[in-house]
């Protein structure tokens, strides 16, 4: 039987005057009408009530100027409504919002453009992925914006560029080779017409590096590794061949001083893990390196630890504040670590300096830090080596591992999601490289996270102040994980998920207090975002457990610990306002 | 079968043990040879390669375990997941033992691969 085309064309009439009928549709299709284009004025000073880039801004901090919800009627603060991806697995992005309109992003590269006060789906791009594809990392951290354009890095390793009305490919470039363990799971960075990438696969011996496409036609412009070829400086810093497959990764989006046209970008750890399979320091492994983004070349750098041998990955970004101290203000950059140390840097245009640091959780590795260098002093005790077991704190996620950290404008603070009293520790094993699978440097499963002896909590939300670097707060989370970015607000607010109890909260900047919180559909990895429509402020968030979160609840589960390993997954896109 | 698969895909990576046939369950023993058992070794969670043998999270037994995310699947049953996210056991590949040498007896039963979505 064949349908004639007839009777799809009645199907269709009918269906539509059915549709027209109802006073509500029940959801809205695509294209999007009047898009506003992403142009690199708004992208350098973006409208209070959008939220554009990874952060918001390109400095890093993390904080919406909105202040329409804040400590008096959070309280008061309700769901408005709620999308459900479909997907499962960690759902990490920031709900990106342009005037209105929302693009989500999931795990196996999916992007969804919504209208962010209503919720409706305008469309819906899915990535088709390879059948031999391995995800040691199934998430993704959002679509980078520009002019009328969107630009997704996903995990087979290709850098896809969407119509932003339409969801439609507009072009697909492939970066590596998902074979060998390369993927990506960042935010594009876009300046200046340049979409900037790094690459995923530390664990699988890599050579990191940060790649630039032309935002137009997706021409690679060019592609600075993280770790110098012979002839490079910093080549000396490392021994034989190690440097080909030394790691360095590059998995994060990073910042970027419009003033120097500078880009930060943070760099991973150095592979395989135990130090002494790469003897040296390692550049730029766990270090920040400032970049020119019109050529890539690395202007200047400074490596928090040497010699990675803790899967200390750096590449959180720094921020990049003005900080008055000492009576004088100067550009920082701020990086609360994986490596526990809260590093308060200056950025001249020579060098990135040293300016203090100091132990944000407990540690046992760090005897101190040189004061001229800013090297910090390795206990030998602690660091993971070859044939013996070696236990370390805190564990291999570090103080803070990528979830990001904010910068309150308003209050000065820094407001960290950390994890204190976990340890971990390994056998250093020398093993073959064999592409495609874990390159550890250890038995993967002779990985351990123990909880010190007498710890009282886990998470910990801190508040620091850069300039003194005193804590002016911190809560405690007694019986979870802290694994969710921050996010805060001229409301005075704090804004953070996180937790294996599911919950997403509202704490006073100033203080510290809880202020309100809801129980939401699975545990909270995404980044907080607050925006506005029509002049309502809104706070959004993804909730959907899973990747590192998930495999730290895991190990908690066998710790004896009374944990479940039972939070459950599945993405919800969360908007809340304040009950009219 | 008599072919021979060689096309280099990661797909085709297999995984064998030899275990106690007394301890095989009804699905799991028609395919194995001489208590050897296959299966594919791409874990049906995100496509890793399953590289462990290791004591189970719940239990003594030795199991097979995905280092990415800690899924493991029981190779005496049929690879059926016991611990972590994985959706589904790993496909089977029947073996048998003819003049005296190992070798496939059937296609995979199951689909071989990670969730796509
Ligand atoms: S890919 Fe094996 S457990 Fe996730």
């Amino acid at each position: 039987m064949s349908i004639t085309s007839t009777t799809i064309k009645q199907w269709l009439l009918s269906s539509a005057v059915a549709f027209s009928c109802l006073a509500a549709p029940a959801a809205i299709a695509g294209p999007i009408d009047n898009y506003s284009p992403v142009t690199p004025a708004r992208l350098e000073n973006p409208e209070p009530g959008n939220w554009m880039l990874y952060r918001r801004t390109y400095d890093g901090h993390g904080y919406s100027p909105l202040d329409q919800i804040n400590t008096a009627n959070v309280k008061s603060m309700v769901p408005v409504w709620t999308f459900a991806t479909g997907v499962v697995e960690g759902h990490e992005a920031p709900p990106l919002v342009n005037n209105g309109v929302m693009f989500i992003t999931t795990p196996m590269g999916q992007v969804i453009a919504l209208n962010a006060k209503t919720g409706d789906q305008y469309w819906r791009y899915k990535r088709e992925l390879p059948e031999d594809l391995f995800q040691l990392h199934p998430t993704n951290r959002g679509v980078g914006l520009w002019q009328d354009k969107l630009y997704l890095a996903t995990t087979d390793d290709h850098l896809v560029a969407l119509d932003a009305k339409t969801g439609k490919v507009l072009w697909d470039k492939k970066v590596q080779d998902y074979k060998k363990g390369q993927y990506l799971t960042l935010m594009p960075l876009v300046v200046d017409g340049k979409v900037m990438v790094g690459g995923s696969g530390g664990e699988f011996g890599v050579r990191g590096y940060v790649a630039a496409y032309d935002a137009e036609d997706g021409k690679e412009l060019w592609r600075t590794f993280t770790i110098p070829a012979e002839g490079e400086p910093g080549h000396d810093t490392w021994s034989g061949d190690d440097w080909k497959n030394g790691g360095g990764s590059a998995w994060m989006t990073g910042t970027y001083d419009k003033d120097t046209k500078t880009v930060y970008w943070g760099v991973g750890n150095a592979a395989p893990w135990p130090g002494n399979l790469h003897p040296g320091d390692n550049l730029y492994t766990s270090s920040v390196i400032a970049l020119d983004p019109s050529t890539g070349k690395i202007k200047t750098h400074f490596q928090y630890h040497q010699n990675d041998s803790w899967d200390w990955d750096e590449v959180d970004a720094p921020m990049l504040i003005d900080l008055q101290r000492d009576g004088r203000t100067f550009k920082s950059l701020i990086h609360p670590g994986r490596d526990a140390i809260f590093w308060v840097l200056e950025s001249t245009p020579e060098r990135i300096k040293y300016v203090n640091g100091w132990n944000f959780v407990h540690t046992d590795v760090w005897k101190g830090i040189e004061p001229e260098t800013g090297r910090p002093i390795v206990d030998p005790a602690h660091k993971p080596t070859l044939g013996k077991r070696v236990d370390f704190c805190p564990s291999l996620w570090g103080g803070k591992d990528w979830p990001s950290a904010a910068y309150s404008q308003k209050t000065r603070f820094v407001y960290v999601p950390a994890n204190e009293n976990f340890c971990g520790g390994f056998t250093g094993e020398k093993l073959p490289l064999v592409p495609g699978q874990l390159w550890l440097g250890t038995k993967a499963e002779d990985i351990g996270l123990t909880v010190r002896p007498g710890a009282d909590h886990f998470g910990e939300l801190q508040a620091w102040d850069p300039a003194s670097g005193k804590k002016v707060w911190s809560h405690n989370f007694p019986k979870s994980q802290l694994f969710g970015s921050v996010t805060a607000t001229a409301g005075d607010l704090v804004l953070v998920g996180g937790t294996n109890d599911r919950m997403f909260r509202a704490f006073h900047a100033k203080t510290g207090e809880l202020l309100w919180e809801q129980k939401t559909n699975s545990g909270i990895m995404g980044m907080p975002v607050a925006y506005e429509v029509d002049g309502t402020q809104y706070i959004a968030v993804q909730s959907g457990w899973g990747v590192d979160a998930q495999r730290i609840q895991d190990a908690l589960a066998k710790g004896n610990t009374g944990l479940e390993d039972n939070v459950p997954q599945g993405g919800v896109v969360w908007v809340f306002a304040i009950k009219k | 079968m008599d072919a021979i698969v060689r096309d280099g895909s990661r797909l085709n990576e297999v995984l064998l043990v030899r275990l106690d046939p007394n301890e095989l369950d009804e699905t799991t023993r028609p395919r194995a040879a001489e208590g050897i058992v296959a299966y594919s070794a791409i874990c049906s969670h995100a496509g890793c390669p399953v590289t462990a043998w290791i004591k189970a999270s719940e239990g003594n037994d030795d199991v097979f375990k995905c280092m990415c995310h800690n899924s493991e699947y029981d190779p005496r049953r049929g690879a059926q997941v016991v611990f972590g996210p994985a959706p589904r056991r790993l496909a089977a590949l029947p073996l048998v033992i003819k003049d005296g040498v190992l070798v496939i007896a059937a296609p995979f039963i199951g689909k071989v691969g990670g969730q796509q979505g």
